[in-house]
Parts: C-alpha cells; sequence; structure tokens
C-alpha cells in the first residue's frame, strides 16, 4: 500500500491519499504514516482520500476510525474522498457513514474543509 | 451435493499471506462468473477469517492456517482453520464492534461483516485446540456474467 501526502490551501488541508489494499498487513504502516502528519498538530483538516484503493477490510475501518478519534482530539475535522461502492458497504455497516462526511473526489472535499476554515 | 471442484492450501499465520489467501480463493471461484461485487465479497470474508486467525487464533506468533475451498453447483463452501488458542464465548465476539483486541485499534467488525457477505456461517472453536469458520456462499449472478481478472 502507498501513502502520498501533500498539503494544500497554504498547507492548512492534509491530503492523504491511499493507494493499494487496506488490510491488517498494511494496516500499520499507514496509521505510523499518518499518526506522523498529526502528531503536535491543533485543529487538523485531513482528507482521507480513498479513491485509489483496490480493496479494504475491517482493518481498514479501524485504521480510519483511530485517525478519526485522533483527528477529533486535535479538535479538528477528518473527512473521506473517493470512496468505492465496496468500500462504501464497509463505513455504511460500520457506522462511519454517520460521522465521516463523505464526498465524491479530493477537489470537493479541499472545497469543503476551506468553506469550514472561512 | 458433491463437491465438483476443491482445493486446499496451508500457509504459515503471517500478515503477507492475507493477500495470497484472498487472491486463491478468488481465482479459484472464477469458473462460477461471480459478479465483481460477489469477488469482493468473497475475498473480503477470506481476509477477515485469516486476520483472525492471526491475530486472534495465534496471537501473531508462528502457526499454519488451514484453508480449503469447494465448489459445488453454483455455491462455494470455504473452511479456514487454526489450531491456536481458540475462543471461550462465539456469541460474545460475534457481536458487533466487539474487540479482544483494541490496542490494535481492530474495529470488531470482523464477524458483523462476514455474517453479511455469505448465506451461511459455521463458527467450531474449541480453547486451546483453536477455531474452523465454514461459509456457504451462492454465487447468483448468470453464467453469462463478465468475468474479471484478480
Amino acid at each position: 500500500m502507498r501513502v502520498q501526502v501533500e498539503r494544500r490551501h497554504h498547507g492548512s488541508i492534509i491530503v492523504a491519499s491511499l493507494a493499494g489494499e487496506l488490510d491488517h498487513h498494511a494496516a500499520q504502516a499507514v496509521r505510523t504514516a499518518l499518526d506522523q502528519e498529526l502528531t503536535g498538530r491543533r485543529r487538523v483538516r485531513l482528507i482521507l482520500d480513498l479513491s485509489e484503493v483496490t480493496f479494504m477490510d475491517s482493518s481498514g475501518l479501524g485504521v480510519i476510525l483511530g485517525r478519526y478519534k485522533k483527528v477529533q482530539d486535535t479538535d479538528g475535522e477528518m473527512v473521506i474522498a473517493g470512496v468505492s461502492k465496496a468500500i462504501d458497504r464497509l463505513l455504511e455497516m460500520s457506522g462511519l457513514h454517520k460521522i465521516v462526511r463523505m464526498y465524491p473526489n479530493c477537489e470537493t472535499a479541499v472545497v469543503a474543509l476551506k468553506e469550514v476554515a472561512k | 451435493m458433491n463437491a465438483t471442484n476443491e482445493m486446499s492450501i496451508s500457509f504459515t499465520a503471517l500478515s503477507e499471506n492475507e493477500a495470497f489467501a484472498r487472491v486463491a480463493v478468488a481465482a479459484f471461484v472464477l469458473p462460477l462468473n461471480p459478479t465483481m461485487e460477489e469477488l469482493t465479497e468473497i475475498k473480503t470474508i477470506v481476509s477477515e477469517a485469516v486476520t483472525n486467525a492471526i491475530i486472534h487464533g495465534y496471537q501473531e506468533k508462528y502457526g499454519i492456517i488451514y484453508l480449503q475451498c469447494k465448489i459445488m453447483g453454483d455455491k462455494m463452501e470455504l473452511v479456514i482453520e487454526d489450531h491456536g488458542v481458540g475462543i471461550e464465548d462465539v456469541d460474545v465476539v460475534r457481536q458487533p464492534l466487539y474487540t479482544s483486541r483494541p490496542d490494535l485499534e481492530r474495529s470488531g467488525m470482523g464477524f458483523t461483516i462476514m455474517e453479511s457477505f455469505v448465506d451461511e456461517i459455521e463458527v467450531d472453536s474449541a480453547v486451546k485446540r483453536g477455531t474452523r469458520l465454514r461459509f456457504v456462499k451462492h454465487i447468483r449472478s448468470p453464467l453469462s456474467a463478465t468475468r474479471y481478472e484478480v
């Protein structure tokens, strides 16, 4: 699994793009990579871009839920972009649908988070 | 009904084998012409069961996972077994959001997902003996359905 992190909107929005299969094997590396970006920050605005995730199971749900809690602890907001039908089904089953905002792609998520920052 | 085709594999309980197991089963069931959605469900079931064996059954220590898959008409039967620590109370672990390993950020959704994606599920477990999960899933797509590469 590949994790690419970039900053948008003058560095105030973190976009983490995941690509590949998010299972238990990949989970620890993804967790470490994302937590590096969150540590010591306040009011983190994180976009988790899942548009290139080709497979995900409950280990992926654990990673997403864990990052959601960490971002909440910073008084920030995490949103998810580019969810496939298969991943959407898992998010719905877990109840994440109700607590995390979803956007069809990264660009719409950036626009939405810019609005929050205003 | 007798199995028309069957395969079995055994492999070390290592997380890098999760992808191997789900791709092996997905490739094996391809003659049933599953849809992309059914294929994803099958891969997810395998992934959940193998991950459970690694994390909970063998507690991330050395062990062997036994996987058997049979095709019987339009349905597949899948058995995934470990000889690890076993489950004390199966009803408890089947509850949504239950996890015995919150330290690993487990979501506790594994069993719920497996139950949603199959037609039948049987859990046979004994403490210090191991756990055997048996699934039956009907492949409902017509034979003319498009085939997919895995």
